[in-house]
């Protein structure tokens, strides 16, 4: 079957192959994923339990700080001369978050970008020009193998070097544009002043933008300064990289439900809640062999809506993010925790100072900064070792959040004068939102 | 010779930010400190203001209470003729004997005389002193800049 078909299987269908595929991964990690076995003895839950798909709501959840305990390869459920692929995602106290894929995995994956990429009819004739990061991270390879099995060319460009890729995009006859939305408005603007009008003078016709949230004027910002078509991407490592959800052209973000099964909680009690409340989004993965996870905990609030999409898709539909139920932040596309900046900090010699992390855009870019208080502990009277002090910081920043972060050195009081007690977080981004 | 030469300099972090300046001069002024010799070194983003008044601890104590960043560190001062080489022959003097200068400013003395003050590291405070003493340069005693 093409893969494409998926998406439009009667609901009947769909949940016959979910409920198959959630025994099969119950089965799996009791047998195979010491965590798991001992998570379901505690509560005296066998995997013949699972019945229904309203079983899973008795499995146990899983949490990012399950995945960091057993760090780096403990919930993984097949052999490591299985394991044919690993990434990692920053940690929140310098271990990463690990995951691995087993061939078969990247099969998946491929088939959900692949469907992601049939959302825009993107085939054989298309170049993409795929500017999400390729490294630990999963975004340039998932938009790159999914790229490929469409049959489109494929430019992996990667991040940075902006003129260059805008070179590349032109030259190359790029029609669709693969990476997170602020940098999709970056280049539009550095192709602005280069005299270029870019809905004109690029072959553009569709982009995939995820990693990051975007406000409605966001999306509509980037729609119009290239004149295309905005795609949304929606995925996350730990379930397998981008390819979890995608929108189809009706802007609704549909879930490949047969690869990952979704629900809505209550934060705080872990309920179920019915479709359409907005809560914890939570994953279930079902064919994934390596890392398979049980009822993952994506801390993103969102809602899901079963009514049939006017697409003709029958698949899930989720409700745009609209938070986070802890504090984590997305610096462009790069998921920070206050507490892994504040990990570096302390680990820095001599050094337990207040600090402020301050999230701003320059131009659409996001700017991390750092804003750290020279207090007497670390002030010698020299200009060389303050500056010592912040390129060192600025280097185990960079280490820890494989993310650039500018230090500021600041005086005492003055985090408190400008931004208010006890603020440890000031996100400016909001404030200059396009929307 | 540390004991009797060595004169006490206060560093005060300020952020290039306006009106910082303003404040530690105000602060002093109105504690009435009077600052006898200063130098500001600067980066792109923050500055430090070096001083030396005529009372280090209650311009410390004032400054500090005010949310300042200070730091008390030793330097010593020389007094040469105002007039070419002056500079030179203490420089010399350090260099020769392998002492790195971490750094130096400068004020006109008296009539004909100008002062020097040097910051070296720590660990060569001593050697510097009895360079520039070998060298038959007047070192300037601390009650020179504490005693008005």
């Amino acid at each position: 079957m093409d893969w494409y078909k998926k998406d439009f299987l009667p609901r009947e269908d769909l949940e016959a192959i979910q409920l198959k595929r959630l025994k099969d991964t119950v089965e799996r990690v009791y047998h195979l994923v010491p965590f798991y076995r001992k998570k379901f003895d505690e509560i005296g839950l066998k995997p013949q339990h699972i019945k229904s798909l309203d079983d899973l709501k008795n499995l146990p959840f899983t949490t990012k700080q399950d995945l960091r305990d057993n760090y780096p390869f403990g919930l993984f459920a097949a052999p490591m001369d299985q394991i044919v692929r690993i990434h990692s995602s920053s940690g929140t106290t310098g271990k990463p978050t690990v995951v691995g894929y087993t061939e078969n995995d990247l099969r998946v994956w491929t088939e959900v970008m692949y469907r992601t990429y049939k959302m825009a009819n993107v085939g054989p004739g298309d170049v993409v020009h795929n500017a999400y990061g390729y490294g630990l991270f999963t975004g340039g390879l998932g938009f790159h193998y999914g790229a490929e099995a469409v049959g489109a060319a494929v430019v992996p460009s990667s991040v940075g070097f902006t003129k260059r890729q805008l070179m590349l995009l032109k030259d190359f006859g790029a029609t669709i544009l693969c990476c997170t939305p602020s940098y999709a408005l970056h280049l539009a603007e550095v192709a602005r002043e280069e005299g270029f009008d870019p809905p004109k003078d690029f072959l553009l016709r569709a982009g995939f933008f995820g990693a990051e949230p975007a406000s409605e004027g966001l999306r509509q910002a980037v729609a119009e300064a290239w004149g295309i078509k905005y795609f949304e991407a929606y995925g996350l490592s730990e379930i397998i990289g981008p390819g979890v959800a995608a929108s189809c052209p009706e802007g609704e973000l549909h879930i490949f439900e047969d690869h990952f099964i979704p629900e809505i909680i209550n934060p705080e009690t872990g309920e179920v809640l019915p479709e359409g409340q907005e809560g914890e989004l939570v994953f279930t993965t079902l064919s994934k062999q390596g890392l398979p996870i049980i009822r993952y905990r994506t801390k993103d609030i969102a809602s899901l809506y079963k009514a049939p999409c006017k697409c003709g898709r029958t698949v899930l539909r989720m409700g745009r993010i609209v938070g986070r139920t802890d504090d984590m932040l997305i610096v462009s596309g790069v998921n920070v925790f206050p507490s892994q900046v504040e990990h570096v900090l302390t680990q820095v010699e001599g050094l337990t100072p207040n600090y402020v992390i301050v999230v701003d855009k320059r131009g659409v870019l996001d700017v991390l900064e750092v804003w750290v208080e020279v207090d007497e502990r670390v002030f010698t009277g020299d200009i060389g070792s303050l500056e010592n002090l912040k390129r060192k910081l600025e280097e185990e920043l960079a280490n820890a959040l494989f993310l650039r972060a500018r230090v500021k050195l600041v005086e005492p009081k003055t985090l408190e004068r400008s931004m208010g007690k006890a603020k440890r977080v000031v996100d400016r981004r909001e404030l200059k939102d396009i929307a | 010779m540390r004991g009797k030469y060595a004169i006490k300099q206060l560093s005060i972090f300020l952020e290039n930010r306006k009106g910082r300046l303003k404040e530690v001069t105000r602060v002093l002024a109105e504690a009435n400190v009077n600052i006898r010799a200063l130098a500001l070194a600067e980066s792109a983003e923050f500055g430090i203001l070096r001083l030396v008044v005529d009372n280090p601890e209650k311009a410390r104590s004032v400054l500090s209470k005010e949310g300042f960043t200070v730091k008390e560190q030793e330097v010593f001062a020389v007094e040469v003729p105002d007039k070419p080489g002056g500079f030179y022959q203490v420089v010399k003097a350090l260099t020769e004997a392998d002492i790195n200068i971490d750094y130096t400013y400068a004020f006109v003395g008296g009539k004909d005389s100008a002062i020097l003050i040097f910051k070296v590291p720590d660990n060569l405070f001593e050697k510097a002193l009895e360079m520039v003493n070998q060298n038959g340069i007047k070192l300037v005693e601390p009650i020179f800049f504490y005693g008005k």
